[in-house]
């Protein structure tokens, strides 16, 4: 009755997944549950499993331990059904680099079903919608990052998915590009479609997901709303350049007692980092420096990065994790 | 966070392109095979020179073969030629089969093949559309070897109907061979080992075989192993028909051989391709 009720509500639902490569533990005891018509955010350094999550849930890879199902149908038995309500779009190009955009929309959309002339006009409809109308016919070979990019989420929606993989959908893309995929994302979950999505941004998952999990070395280490987490790590840091080196530990030493937070040196000889909760604190902090008679030549508060979200989980950053991994 | 800029009617278009709740039933296996077969033909489009080995090849190794070994072997290259055409025309069909496994290779470690694992279509339709189109391939060279050759001076005593024949049991065997070729295909890492691998079967499989010259020429202790060699009675069995003197035992052991291949080979590209 229970579990009835959770598959009702959720689209995806992982329990104590485990995925072995040989002696790697890409993903060592997952945790999920993705709300229907939500956006879900899986948020992780490079190595932290994230593809291998995806790859499970899209039926790529077979799971070593424990379960994950997808609209109540269990990944391994349920894969056919699966199959017919998702779509993927993989961290690399997901759509045949030596055939047109229109070459590749409309073989997704004769292999959906549709009749030539349907799956044409279809082609041609998403190529409008995603602003590739110009490069149908050209080589995606040729297309830049952003365009192939967005022409592999159009192949996911040829027809309509109840639930989207987006793998790292903006890594590699500038602002500009970055905005046109979110934006689809939003029109696609303004529609009723489930998007589960991976990526390395805090900012990203922050701007788009309802509910984020950060993971790390295969285990989810956080879970949460975006607010949720910020509030567990702060607002973020600020950085201040002081005009004279000299009056540095002076100025460290009335940061440590205002905020109660550890100050620290950073590498140029005037600047000191420190963590702050709240941005007004932040802003109050310009003030006792200029009543103690320090100048300041530059301030700046910056969000919390995914690497401060880090530190703070886990206490080491994610530049090191990823060492780790490395040597591993 | 600034909002992207676009256009309203994009805006509109996105939008409408996203809510279509159109849910079509999907391509059955021959629909999905035939239009994953399309995706190959288009490739060709594009690179053209896919086509160099099933035009050159046919033509290089008839005039090779035959004007080389001709004379040597049964005194005029006419004689030769009514003898040695479809033994050259397996060799060469068989050694092609080969860039099944080369292409499948390439292709299968690009990204799309994830999405085609995900899509909901019959399983096998991606490989056995890609083998649908290495049969016309294969139909292209035999039929440019066959022109050549009928040039050159072949008249094979069979007629058109053993011609064809004769095409028809060898298109069975590649179709067949070509299961291992997508097997390794998978199995290999890179394109360089494979070759190897492939060279490594297909050379012992046709030149220590009939092809060239009678086995009866051979040491007796290489006799058997001709004898038995898949390619010798392929060999056999198409010579049989376009000479006009169907050798049915031979045929009979040639499709054997292809359903074992397929048997095997089949289930076991696809088991390995799904778990990849
Ligand atoms: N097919 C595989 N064989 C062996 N090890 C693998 C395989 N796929 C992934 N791994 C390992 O599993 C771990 C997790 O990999 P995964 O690709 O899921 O990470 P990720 O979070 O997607 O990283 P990235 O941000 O770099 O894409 C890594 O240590 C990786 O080396
Ligand atoms: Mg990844």
């Amino acid at each position: 009755m229970d579990s009835k009720a959770e598959e009702q509500r959720a689209a995806v639902v992982v329990k104590g997944l485990v995925k072995t490569f040989g002696t790697t533990r890409a993903v060592d005891g997952i945790d999920l549950e993705v709300p229907k018509g939500t956006v879900y955010g899986v948020l992780g350094p490079n190595g932290a499993g994230k593809t291998t999550v995806l790859r499970i849930l899209a039926t790529l890879l077979q799971p070593s331990e424990g379960r994950a199902s997808v609209f109540g149908h269990e990944v391994v038995e349920g894969a056919a059904f699966i199959r017919k309500r998702i779509s993927m779009t993989g961290q690399f190009a997901s759509v045949d680099k030596d055939l047109s955009g229109l070459e590749n929309l409309h073989l997704i959309g004769r292999l959906m079903g549709f009749t030539r002339a349907r799956a044409k006009v279809r082609a041609h409809e998403l190529l409008h919608a995603f602003g590739l109308e110009e490069a149908a016919k050209k080589q995606v070979k040729q297309y830049s990052g952003g365009m192939q990019r967005r022409l592999d989420i159009a192949a996911s929606i040829v027809v309509t998915p109840d639930l989207l993989f987006l793998d790292e959908p903006t890594t590699g893309l500038d602002p500009r590009s970055r905005n046109q995929v979110w934006e689809i994302v939003r029109t696609l979950v303004s529609t009723g479609t489930t998007v589960l999505l991976t990526t390395q941004y805090l900012d990203e998952a922050d701007q788009l997901a309802d509910r984020i999990a950060v993971i790390d070395q295969g285990k989810v280490i956080a879970e949460g709303t975006s607010g949720e987490l910020k509030a567990s790590v702060g607002t973020g840091k600020v950085h201040i350049r002081l005009q004279d080196p000299a009056q540095r530990p002076l100025a460290a030493q009335l940061l440590q007692q205002k905020l109660g937070t550890a100050v620290n040196y950073s590498s140029s000889a005037s600047g000191l980092t420190a963590q702050v909760a709240e941005n007004n604190l932040a802003v109050h902090m310009l003030e006792e420096l200029d009543k103690a008679g320090i100048a300041v030549s530059d301030f700046s508060v910056g969000k919390p990065s995914l690497d401060e979200v880090f530190l703070t989980l886990t206490g080491r950053s994610a530049e090191r994790a990823e060492e780790m991994e490395a040597e591993a | 966070m600034n909002k992207k800029q676009a256009p309203l009617s994009q805006q509109e278009a996105l939008r409408t392109a996203v809510s279509t709740s159109e849910r079509p039933k999907n391509a059955g296996p021959v629909s999905a095979s035939l239009t994953f077969g399309g995706r190959m033909l288009l490739k060709i489009k594009y690179v053209p020179e896919q086509l160099f080995d099933i035009t050159a090849f046919p033509i290089i190794f008839l005039l090779m073969f035959t004007y080389l070994f001709g004379g040597a072997i049964a005194g005029s290259t006419e004689a030769y030629l009514q003898f040695v055409l479809p033994g050259v025309l397996v060799l060469t069909v068989v050694m092609i089969t080969m860039y099944t496994g080369i292409e499948l290779n390439n292709d299968i470690t690009k990204g799309v093949f994830d999405r085609f694992r995900t899509l909901p279509v019959w399983r096998p339709s991606v490989l056995v559309g890609a083998l649908l189109v290495d049969l016309v391939r294969y139909s292209i060279a035999s039929a440019i070897m066959i022109t050549l050759g009928f040039i050159l001076g072949f008249r094979p005593e069979g007629g058109v109907v053993g011609v064809l024949l004769g095409v028809a049991v060898l298109l069975v065997f590649a179709f067949s061979l070509s299961w291992i070729w997508t097997t390794l295909g998978i199995v290999m890492r890179s394109e360089k080992s494979l070759m190897g691998v492939s060279m490594m079967v297909l050379f012992p499989l046709t030149f220590i075989s009939n092809v060239f010259v009678d086995p009866e020429t051979m040491p007796t202790w290489l006799q058997p192993l001709v004898e038995i060699n898949p390619v010798s009675l392929l060999v056999v069995a198409v010579r049989g028909f376009m000479g006009g003197e169907a050798a049915l035992a031979e045929v009979g052991w040639v499709l054997l051989v292809s359903f074992l291949l397929v048997l095997i080979f089949a289930p076991l590209t696809m088991y390995l391709y799904y778990k990849k």
